[in-house]
């Protein structure tokens, strides 16, 4: 059937009253009746929270009064807010990197093995990502607690001093990428595996021909056709670890001296515990203009070089 | 007479049982008459502590014919205070539920003034500790009623065994379990708790004072910047950091004691402390008797050795750490006479005793005159232990809160941040020198306080 067409009968046929009926059966009203849900769903916990939160962070503490962009003002003025970006931005940055090469030669690792041994290798790396992150982090706690961790009891049969893991600043935002670099690696690295299937065999089979080497192949083939995925995932994980909570909740909750803190934690801690909501929606939308940008620069670039290979 | 029974009588006398069912359904739940009461508590992590409230909680709607209903939320990833904050603002919940010292002030507009309730139980049993008063009496009224269920105070908690060999003070005789001071006592302050401090550490069992970010670390700090009169803000919010001799002095003091401290005491949480004593490692903490508590269980070696005893006096005198829950009933609750009714029952004597005996002593009750309860008497090994626990008058001592007297909406902000603690990590574990630390916190107060 024709784009458009109506399904109801040719209006002279039509008895009276029945236009609604042929409303409701054009194809754009059926279609737009069964977005409504999604668009609901959207609707009701993305844009009104969302919203919510935008008109939160412009009202003062007591929330009676509208102050534009003052807490946007205020927080830059706050040396902790801005040691807050800087943390936030070396976590983030830091982290998806590592979680990006790790998951890459893991991929590819796994991507060179049998079938058959592949797929329980698969499984058990699969298994930090599937533990809820509050879970394991307690895990990762107890091993890095400051009197009593059990990494620092191994280092001591070899007679390596004692790191203090959560109370020494450098140590203690090491501590926090270590747990997410190994909480989110497996993303990367089913991601990347899925990807490393998909790239056609002849074309390594070509490059051989023209005997390229194991760098240039990987240079001139795998890259490029991984590059869409590659983009698609850094630009995820990056705004997952931008939001990232729970981590720096149970291991430092932002110790020590508000050093690990990210923009989630700092909200938290700013809107809910000290009770000022303005300021702590305002801090937890810090990061959303950069990361919209970001997201959009990404997600073109993606689509052209999408639109390139059709 | 033995013609037995008829269909049509057994009918009859089926019908009327369910007529009676019936009828007498609502009288079933007949406490409802009172209405419906619901109200959260703490959930007390002293185990069966929440018992006691149950108890008096069931004893109190039998008598006045409501429906109570009670839920128990922990503070574990602040789960109460996310309740108390949705509930705020969505102006629904519960009829009443526990708050945690700042929220009185926080949501002070949206709770009932209890002044009556107060004032019968203040013409009943005296003063009201004037730490609750402060923390409760909001916008001239009293906005809570402060609790007894999970208040606690933060004396030193000290191996005696271990002071004794290492320091040579024996806290026993100083603060033994009568009403009365001993020998030595007086001597009890800051500069022989730090030569103390250095001795222990020298011993390997040093001090362990968290200085980090959570409440134990805040408070015990808080105390000793009472004691030394070392206030941040006055009580209209101002900062009153530059050019103030008690703060530098409590600065350079508290940088001194932070060398003879564990080196990751950044770090540690509220569990750190009680693990540091429990595992034999430290001869001393600033904890309610939890820490002691769990010893008896895990460690007896260790908790027969202990002994609770005021914390160290300061220039300007002996404060005492005090951490009280509130009991606050929302201006939108649907039934606040019973409300009122319900929390008055639970602040008189009997149940504040009632109470602390669930808890082996670890809830203290907000009048003074309730501190002599039998149980903290007869609590041991060894027998005693705990006694000089809450605050009596022969302890010369009153009790604080960190960042006392600042406005709530300003404390709140200062105590979550820890700044007292922070203030000090930056010259002590940072290298920063104390004018600027100082100046960084004067920064950040008047952060604070902008966008009021």
């Amino acid at each position: 059937m024709a784009e458009g067409t109506s399904l109801a009968l040719p209006r002279n046929d039509v008895p009276e009253g029945a236009s609604l009926k042929r409303f409701a059966r054009r194809r754009s009203t059926i279609a737009f009746l069964m977005t409504v849900p999604l668009m609901a769903v959207i609707g009701g916990l993305v844009i009104w929270p969302a919203a919510y939160a935008i008109w939160l962070s412009t009202l003062n503490r007591r929330m009676t009064q509208f102050i534009g962009l003052g807490n946007f003002e205020i927080l830059l003025d706050s040396e902790t807010f801005r040691m807050v970006i800087f943390q936030s931005i070396f976590f983030a940055v830091t982290a998806v990197i590592l979680k990006a090469l790790i998951g890459f030669w893991l991929a590819h690792m796994l991507h060179h093995l049998p079938t058959k041994g592949q797929r329980k290798w698969r499984g058990m790396l699969l298994v930090p990502w599937v533990i809820p992150p509050a879970l394991s982090t307690l895990g990762w706690w107890w091993m890095f607690e400051p009197s009593y961790s059990s990494i620092n009891w191994i280092l001591a049969i070899f007679a390596v001093p004692a790191v203090p893991w959560l109370g020494d600043p450098w140590w203690a935002r090491i501590s926090v990428i270590i747990v997410n670099v190994w909480y989110g690696a497996p993303f990367f690295m089913i991601m990347y595996l899925a990807a490393l299937k998909s790239v056609p065999e002849q074309l390594y089979e070509a490059a051989a021909i023209d005997g390229a080497t194991s760098w240039q192949r990987l240079r001139y083939v795998t890259l490029p056709m991984m590059r869409n995925i590659i983009s698609i995932t850094v630009l995820f994980s990056l705004i997952v670890t931008f939001a990232n909570y729970d981590i720096v909740r149970v291991l430092t909750n932002g110790g020590p001296r508000d050093l690990t803190h990210v923009f989630a934690s700092y909200a938290f801690q700013v809107g809910v515990l000290a009770g000022n909501i303005p300021r702590g929606a305002a801090v937890s939308l810090f990061m959303f203009p950069l990361l919209a940008v970001i997201a959009f620069f990404v997600l073109r670039g993606v689509n052209r070089r999408s639109r390139e290979e059709m | 007479m033995s013609k037995g029974i008829s269909r049509r009588g057994a009918m009859r006398a089926g019908a009327g049982v369910l007529a009676t069912g019936a009828l007498g359904a609502p009288m079933v739940h007949a406490q409802g008459s009172g209405g419906n009461l619901r109200f959260a508590f703490w959930d007390h992590w002293v185990p069966g502590s929440n018992d006691a409230i149950r108890q008096l909680g069931a004893r109190w709607a039998e008598r006045n014919r409501v429906n109570l209903t009670l839920d128990f939320i922990n503070t574990t990833g602040n789960q109460l205070q996310l309740t108390a904050a949705a509930q705020a603002q969505s102006r629904s919940g519960h009829d009443g539920i526990s708050l945690v010292p700042w929220d009185v002030g926080a949501y002070a507009d949206q709770l009932e003034p209890v002044d009556d309730v107060i004032g019968r139980l203040v013409a009943k049993y005296g003063a009201i500790n004037p730490v609750a008063e402060f923390l409760c009496r909001r916008n001239n009224a009293w906005r809570a009623i402060p609790a007894t269920s999970g208040t606690q105070n933060k004396p030193a908690l000290c191996r005696f065994d271990l002071l004794q060999r290492h320091a040579g003070i024996d806290v026993r005789a100083m603060w033994p379990a009568r009403n009365e001071k001993g020998p030595g006592a007086d001597t009890w302050n800051w500069d022989t708790f730090l030569m103390a401090a250095e001795r222990c550490h020298a011993a390997g069992v040093p001090f362990g004072l968290p200085m980090g970010q959570f409440t134990d670390a805040v408070d015990w700090v808080g105390g000793l910047f009472a004691s030394y009169g070392a206030r941040i803000t006055d009580e209209r919010g101002n900062p009153t950091i530059r050019n103030n001799p008690q703060l530098r002095q409590v600065m350079e003091y508290a940088v001194r004691l932070a060398r003879f401290l564990p080196n990751d005491v950044w770090a540690w949480d509220d569990a750190s402390n009680n693990r540091a004593l429990i595992s034999g490692r430290s001869a001393l903490v600033f904890n309610p008797p939890s820490a002691w508590t769990v010893a008896k269980r895990d460690a007896p070696q260790v908790a027969e050795n202990c002994w609770t005893i005021p914390m160290p006096a300061g220039p300007q005198g002996r404060f005492l750490a005090y951490l009280p829950f509130n009991t606050g009933i929302w201006a939108f609750g649907r039934n606040k006479t019973a409300a009122k009714s319900f929390l008055e029952f639970l602040s008189e004597r009997e149940s504040a005793e009632f109470t602390t005996n669930f808890s082996g002593g670890y809830d203290i009750p907000p009048f003074a005159s309730m501190s002599d309860f039998a149980v903290w008497t007869r609590e041991g090994p060894p027998v005693g232990t705990i006694f000089n626990y809450p605050l009596k008058a022969h302890h010369d001592a009153r009790p604080s809160i960190a960042f006392a007297p600042a406005p709530a909406e300003l404390a709140s902000q200062m105590y979550i941040q820890a700044l007292n603690t922070k203030v000090i990590a930056r010259v002590a574990q940072g290298g920063e020198s104390i004018d600027a630390a100082l100046g960084w916190l004067e920064r950040e107060v008047n952060n604070m306080r902008r966008g009021g």
